[in-house]
């Protein structure tokens, strides 16, 4: 594990920790409503001040809180073309399936290349540590399966151009 | 020992709850849009009733000891007056409440001819049996409310109101209707009696921020006003030293809810699961002066030394298996209430959470001069 993850994660941790301190809230514009606030932003005191914990400028954490829902983007380290393909592919095969994922979000916020929305019926039904344990290990998961993918394109390749360089 | 109880077998968890009189029955909402009411039987609790009008989730819900009355609000924009029949079966009054959004919270006054409803709208509706029409009417605060009202509380003078909001602000009403009762005497908090009339207005943080509010109470003699908001402070106001408020930051997540257990100390509970004790001092400090939740760390049995390699090898990171949290409540604690004795002096109080329990604590056994108490040298 690298010397700066460690600080990162931790830090993301503490600042889901506190950020999911969710409750039930009824609209106050729309009667009989209940929606997430920090998707409908209709009154600026009901919604937080965002913040961004950074591992450096490829790699953030957006966290937004509200009064009845949290939006959490993660922007995932691309350092070269074929990381970047690889990322795109992966998180938007996962939000194609967003329902499944139940808290993901199905477009990423700007910026970033996967988005959670994480609302009160959320935190009502599960664990609230636990769900900080899932972004979390989400976090340390999608790093390790893009580098693997990665490698595993790049064994590829070597193969595949072997095998071709043998004819000549 | 703090007991605790689960109402039947879904584990939803439990908006909000009332105590009857004796504290022989209990009514609470399982996070929908139903109340259900539960007599003690022994150490059990039985099902004696389900109310069932409301259409959305109920918000909030209060038992006139005296009179036997249950008032509940939900986001249906609705308020009902239940009262019982001999037949032992509650019937629902629907109550004029004339708001247009969600009615958030209620609270019967310390005489209970009236109760008060804040509501989404931004505005309190203080409502009374006007019995020339037999039915129950209400009348509105709205100045200067800008954001949801999310608690309410009575003075004991049955005429003052505190009122907390999602716009960072506490605010004290005069709640005086005139067709019903007296004009009241004057208290440290002003003289100014006709409705809607705002006493005092504090903001949750002098400089900028704040939070929302998440509970008040009024004291056992009125004169001070304790709030909790979303900033993780407890606060106090009081009356007779010039409105001042005392403050005290804490480390914990944010409370959401406060009740007076003595006239010097307030127990506070919410997202950090625990309740906890906070009393002022001859000197005017806020400071935390004990904790009601004593359950010690849980010994990690399942893990050993070998599997944590073991999984550390095959997944690279330590499996992560403690699911129950040290706390006897496993989820956010939404509300708090008086079991035993009355603001000026309670024995017990009652919490119910997220996670679906209800626990009695002792408070006597949580204050650290309480376990002190039984030290001998």
């Amino acid at each position: 594990m690298a010397a700066t993850l460690k600080p990162y994660l931790t830090a993301v941790r503490h600042s889901l920790t506190a950020a999911m301190c969710l409750q039930d809230f009824p609209s106050q514009v729309v009667e009989r409503h209940n929606k997430p606030e920090v998707e409908i932003c209709s009154s600026k005191e009901l919604v937080l001040t965002p913040i961004v914990v950074s591992r450096n400028e490829r790699e953030k954490v957006l966290i937004e809180p509200s009064i009845n829902s949290v939006r959490v983007s993660i922007a995932v380290k691309q350092a070269d073309e074929i990381e970047r393909i690889l990322c795109h592919k992966f998180t938007r095969f996962m939000m194609r399936r967003a329902e499944s994922f139940i808290i993901l979000r199905r477009k990423p916020i700007e910026g970033y290349d996967i988005s959670f929305l994480i609302t009160n019926f959320h935190t009502e039904q599960m664990y609230k540590h636990k769900l900080v344990d899932f972004v979390i290990s989400f976090m340390e998961e999608i790093d390790k399966e893009i580098s693997e993918m990665k490698l595993a394109v790049n064994a590829r390749a070597r193969t595949c151009a072997e095998e071709f360089l043998k004819r000549f | 020992m703090p007991e605790s109880y689960t109402f039947g077998a879904s584990l939803a968890s439990i908006t909000c709850h009332a105590w009857n009189k004796d504290r022989s029955q209990i009514a609470i909402s399982p996070n929908n849009h139903e109340i259900h009411i539960y007599s003690r039987d022994g150490s059990d609790w039985k099902l004696a009733d389900i109310l069932n009008q409301h259409d959305l989730r109920v918000m909030g819900i209060d038992w006139a000891k005296n009179t036997n009355r249950i008032v509940s609000c939900a986001a249906d924009r609705n308020a009902y007056v239940w009262t019982q029949g001999d037949d032992g079966k509650w019937k629902p009054t629907l109550v004029l409440l004339r708001i247009n959004r969600a009615a958030t919270c209620v609270k019967w006054s310390p005489a209970e001819n009236k109760f008060a409803v804040g509501s989404g709208a931004r505005l309190i509706s203080v409502c009374y049996f006007e019995s020339e029409n037999d039915w129950w009417v209400s009348k509105h605060i709205k100045k200067p409310i800008r954001s949801t009202v999310t608690s309410l509380d009575w003075h004991p003078n049955n005429v003052l109101l505190v009122a907390g909001s999602t716009d960072y602000k506490v605010r004290i009403f005069s709640a005086f209707i005139k067709d019903i009762e007296e004009p009241p005497s004057p208290t440290p908090w002003g003289n100014r009696k006709p409705l809607g009339q705002m006493m005092v207005e504090f903001r949750n943080s002098q400089s900028s921020g704040g939070g929302w509010i998440n509970n008040v109470s009024f004291s056992s003699d009125g004169n001070k006003v304790c709030w909790v908001g979303h900033d993780s402070c407890v606060n106090i106001a009081d009356a007779n030293n010039g409105n001042t408020v005392i403050r005290c930051r804490t480390g914990y997540l944010p409370f959401l809810s406060c009740e007076w257990v003595s006239p010097t100390s307030v127990v506070v509970a919410g997202y950090s699961c625990v309740p906890l004790i906070y009393s002022l001092t001859s000197d005017n400090k806020l400071v935390l002066s004990g904790k009601l939740d004593k359950s010690q760390k849980r010994e990690s049995s399942g893990i050993t030394a070998m599997r944590k390699f073991q999984s550390m090898d095959r997944n690279m990171r330590t499996e992560n298996t403690d699911t129950v949290m040290d706390s006897l409540h496993q989820n956010a604690i939404t509300s708090v209430r008086l079991y035993d004795g009355d603001k000026a002096s309670a024995a017990k109080v009652s919490t119910s959470g997220v996670d679906g329990q209800l626990v009695i604590w002792n408070v006597e056994e949580g204050s650290l001069n309480g376990g002190m108490r039984n030290l001998q040298i």
